[in-house]
C-alpha cells in the first residue's frame, strides 16, 4: 500500500494497518480490499459502480468500514453505496473520504450513501472528510446521504469535515417512521479560499419521531458557507436544530434553516448563532495563562470536537 | 503584595467609573471589597487582572510594575480572576477547561478533589459541556474551581456568592475559610455577603468610584453593621442570597 494511501486512511477511519470487522476500501475507483463477514456482506453492484452492503438482522456490535480515497490527481470517482440494516442490528458504519493531489490536476470524490434501517435497527455512522497535498489541483468531496428510517430506528450520523477540502457540497435526506430517531452532528472547518454548502433535509412522517441536528462550523481567511436545514414534522414528533459557526477574518457564512409543521403536535425548534469568537471568551482563558492566539485555537478545538 | 496607585478608569461613554483608587493589599492577607452595586468594585477587579486598561495611575504586583502587562502576561505573574458572571464555551468540556486551568493533564482524583470542595461531584461533570445547560449555580462553581487549581499568589473573586444558593452557600465559606488558611499570596474577594466579611483580615469599601474606608476587618466591620441598621449604603446582606 503506498504511503498516501495508508495516510488517508489513518484521517478518516479508524485504520491501523488493518481494520476489525467488515471492510471495503476503494482507491482511485477500484478496489483495494475487502472482506465480509458472517453477519455483514458486501457486494459489488451490477448496474453502477459501488457496493452494496447487508447487514443481517439481530448483528450486534459489529463494524464496517468502507473508505474511499481518491490518491491523485485527474481523478473523478463517483460511487453509490447501499446500506440495507437489518431488523434490530447494532452497528457501527465508518465512512470516510480523502482526497489528495499535487500534480495541478482536481481530485474529486462524490460517493452517495443510502442507509435503509429495519424496525429497531440502530446504526453509528462516522463520516470524516479531509483533503491533502500541495499544488493549485482543486480537492473536492461532494457526499449525498440519503437515510430511511422505519419504526423505532435510530441513527446517530457524525460528519466533519476539517481542512484540506476546496470545494464541497454536502447533501443529506432522511425520512423517519414511528419512533424513529436520529441524531446528526456535523462540523466544519473552512480556510483559504474554500467554500462548503451543507444541506439537511429530514421529513417525520411517523409518531414519536424526533430528530436533532447540530451543525458546528468555522469559516476563516476568505472562505465561505452556506447552511440550509429544513425539518417536516408531519405527525406528533420533535425537531430541533442549532446550527452555531464562528467567522473570523473575512470569512462568510449564510444560514437558512427552516421549519415545517403540518402537525399541530409537531414541535420544531431552530436555534442559530454567527459571529466572531466572544471577546469574554478569550479573555477567560487568557486569565488562565494562554496567550490570544492559543486561547482561539482552545475554543475552536472545542467548539469543532 | 498588590499596590494600586490613584487609579482611574472611565467607561466609553466618558463617565468615570474609578475615580482615583489607591489601595494596598498585603501579603497572606484576606481582603473583602465590600460597597454599594454600581459603585466600580467589579470594573476595580477587572482592572486589576487586565481586563480594562486604567485610563491612569500604577498596579504593582510584589514590587513590579503590571500596569501595561496584557491579560496573559499577569496570569503568568501570579493573577487569577473568578468572573462574577463565568463565561460559557460551547463544545468544550469541563475536563478540559479544567486542565487548561491546571496548566496540564489532570487525573479523575485530582479532578474529583477540586470539584468537590465547590459541592460538585467529578463524574456528572467533567464530561459536560460548559455551555448553557449548567446552572447559575454550577457553572459558578467551576469557575471557582478554575481558579482554586491555579495556586497563584494573588487570586481575585468578583461576588464568588452570586448565583450560588443558600443550602451550598455555607459549603462556599469554607472554601474561604480553608483557603484562607493555606494561603500562599493575597485573596481579594468581592462580597456583599456578611459571612465573607467576617473572615477577611482586613475590608475595603468602594463607593461612588472611591476608596471610602479600609481597615481591619474587626474595626470596619461593626461600622458597616451599624450603618446597615439606619441607612444601609453599602453591604451587609444578611440572606443568603446576593447579586
Amino acid at each position: 500500500m503506498n504511503q498516501i494511501l495508508d495516510g488517508l486512511l489513518k484521517m478518516v477511519s479508524d485504520w491501523n494497518g488493518k481494520f476489525e470487522g467488515a471492510f471495503n476500501i476503494r482507491e482511485n475507483g477500484g478496489c483495494a480490499g475487502r472482506r465480509s463477514t458472517e453477519h455483514i456482506k458486501i457486494e459489488t453492484k451490477q448496474d453502477k459502480p459501488g457496493l452494496d452492503i447487508r447487514i443481517l438482522p439481530g448483528t450486534k456490535g459489529e463494524s464496517v468500514s468502507i473508505p474511499a480515497c481518491v490518491t491523485h490527481g485527474g481523478v473523478d470517482d463517483l460511487t453509490y453505496n447501499d446500506f440495507y440494516v437489518g431488523e434490530d442490528a447494532d452497528v457501527t458504519i465508518v465512512a470516510g473520504c480523502g482526497v489528495h493531489t499535487e500534480t495541478g490536476e482536481p481530485a474529486r470524490h462524490n460517493g452517495v450513501h443510502r442507509f435503509f434501517l429495519a424496525k429497531g435497527a440502530r446504526v453509528k455512522y462516522l463520516e470524516k472528510h479531509v483533503g491533502t497535498g500541495k499544488g493549485a489541483g482543486i480537492r473536492r468531496i461532494d457526499p449525498v446521504t440519503e437515510v430511511f428510517m422505519e419504526e423505532d430506528a435510530v441513527m446517530i450520523m457524525e460528519t466533519s469535515q476539517i481542512g484540506g477540502v476546496d470545494s464541497t457540497a454536502r447533501i443529506t435526506h432522511a425520512t423517519l417512521g414511528k419512533n424513529a430517531k436520529l441524531h446528526i452532528h456535523e462540523r466544519l472547518l473552512t480556510e483559504g479560499v474554500q467554500q462548503a454548502r451543507t444541506e439537511f433535509e429530514v421529513v417525520m412522517n411517523g409518531a414519536g419521531a424526533g430528530v436533532d441536528l447540530i451543525s458546528r462550523s468555522v469559516a476563516r481567511g476568505d472562505s465561505r458557507q452556506s447552511y440550509r436545514s429544513v425539518i417536516t414534522g408531519n405527525a406528533p414528533c420533535t425537531g430541533h436544530s442549532e446550527c452555531d459557526a464562528i467567522i473570523g477574518e473575512n470569512g462568510s457564512v449564510a444560514a437558512a434553516p427552516e421549519l415545517v409543521a403540518n402537525n399541530a403536535d409537531a414541535a420544531l425548534i431552530h436555534e442559530a448563532a454567527i459571529g466572531k469568537i466572544a471577546g469574554e471568551q478569550i479573555l477567560k482563558l487568557q486569565t488562565l495563562g494562554l496567550t490570544e492566539r492559543e486561547a482561539e485555537a482552545k475554543i475552536v478545538e472545542g467548539f469543532l470536537r | 503584595m498588590l499596590e494600586l496607585k490613584d487609579i482611574v478608569w472611565r467607561a466609553p461613554d466618558g463617565e468615570a467609573i474609578l475615580k482615583g483608587v489607591s489601595l494596598t493589599v498585603p501579603d497572606d492577607t484576606l481582603m473583602a471589597i465590600t460597597g454599594p452595586n454600581g459603585g466600580g468594585k467589579t470594573t476595580l477587579a477587572r482592572v486589576i487582572a487586565g481586563l480594562e486598561k486604567p485610563e491612569s495611575g500604577a498596579i504593582l504586583l510584589d514590587g513590579e510594575d503590571i500596569t501595561n502587562l496584557n491579560v496573559t502576561e499577569r496570569a503568568r505573574r501570579g493573577v487569577s480572576y473568578a468572573f462574577q458572571q463565568p463565561v460559557r464555551f460551547k463544545g468544550l468540556l469541563v475536563r478540559q477547561l479544567l486542565e487548561l486551568a491546571a496548566g496540564g493533564e489532570m487525573g479523575e482524583r485530582r479532578m474529583c478533589e477540586v470539584l468537590s470542595r465547590v459541592g460538585l461531584c467529578a463524574r456528572e461533570y467533567i464530561d459536560r459541556e460548559v455551555n448553557a445547560t449548567l446552572s447559575g449555580g454550577e457553572i459558578k462553581r467551576i469557575e471557582i474551581a478554575t481558579v482554586l487549581l491555579r495556586h497563584t499568589r494573588l487570586t481575585i473573586f468578583d461576588e464568588p456568592e452570586a448565583g450560588i444558593d443558600l443550602w451550598s452557600f455555607g459549603n462556599l465559606i469554607d472554601v474561604f475559610k480553608d483557603l484562607r488558611e493555606h494561603m500562599h499570596g493575597s485573596m481579594l474577594i468581592i462580597s456583599h455577603q456578611e459571612r465573607i466579611l467576617q473572615i477577611a483580615d482586613r475590608i475595603a469599601v468602594i463607593a461612588g468610584g472611591v476608596l471610602t474606608r479600609e481597615g481591619a476587618a474587626g474595626e470596619v466591620f461593626p461600622e458597616l453593621m451599624s450603618d446597615a441598621g439606619g441607612n444601609r449604603a453599602c453591604c451587609g446582606r444578611r440572606e443568603g442570597f446576593a447579586g
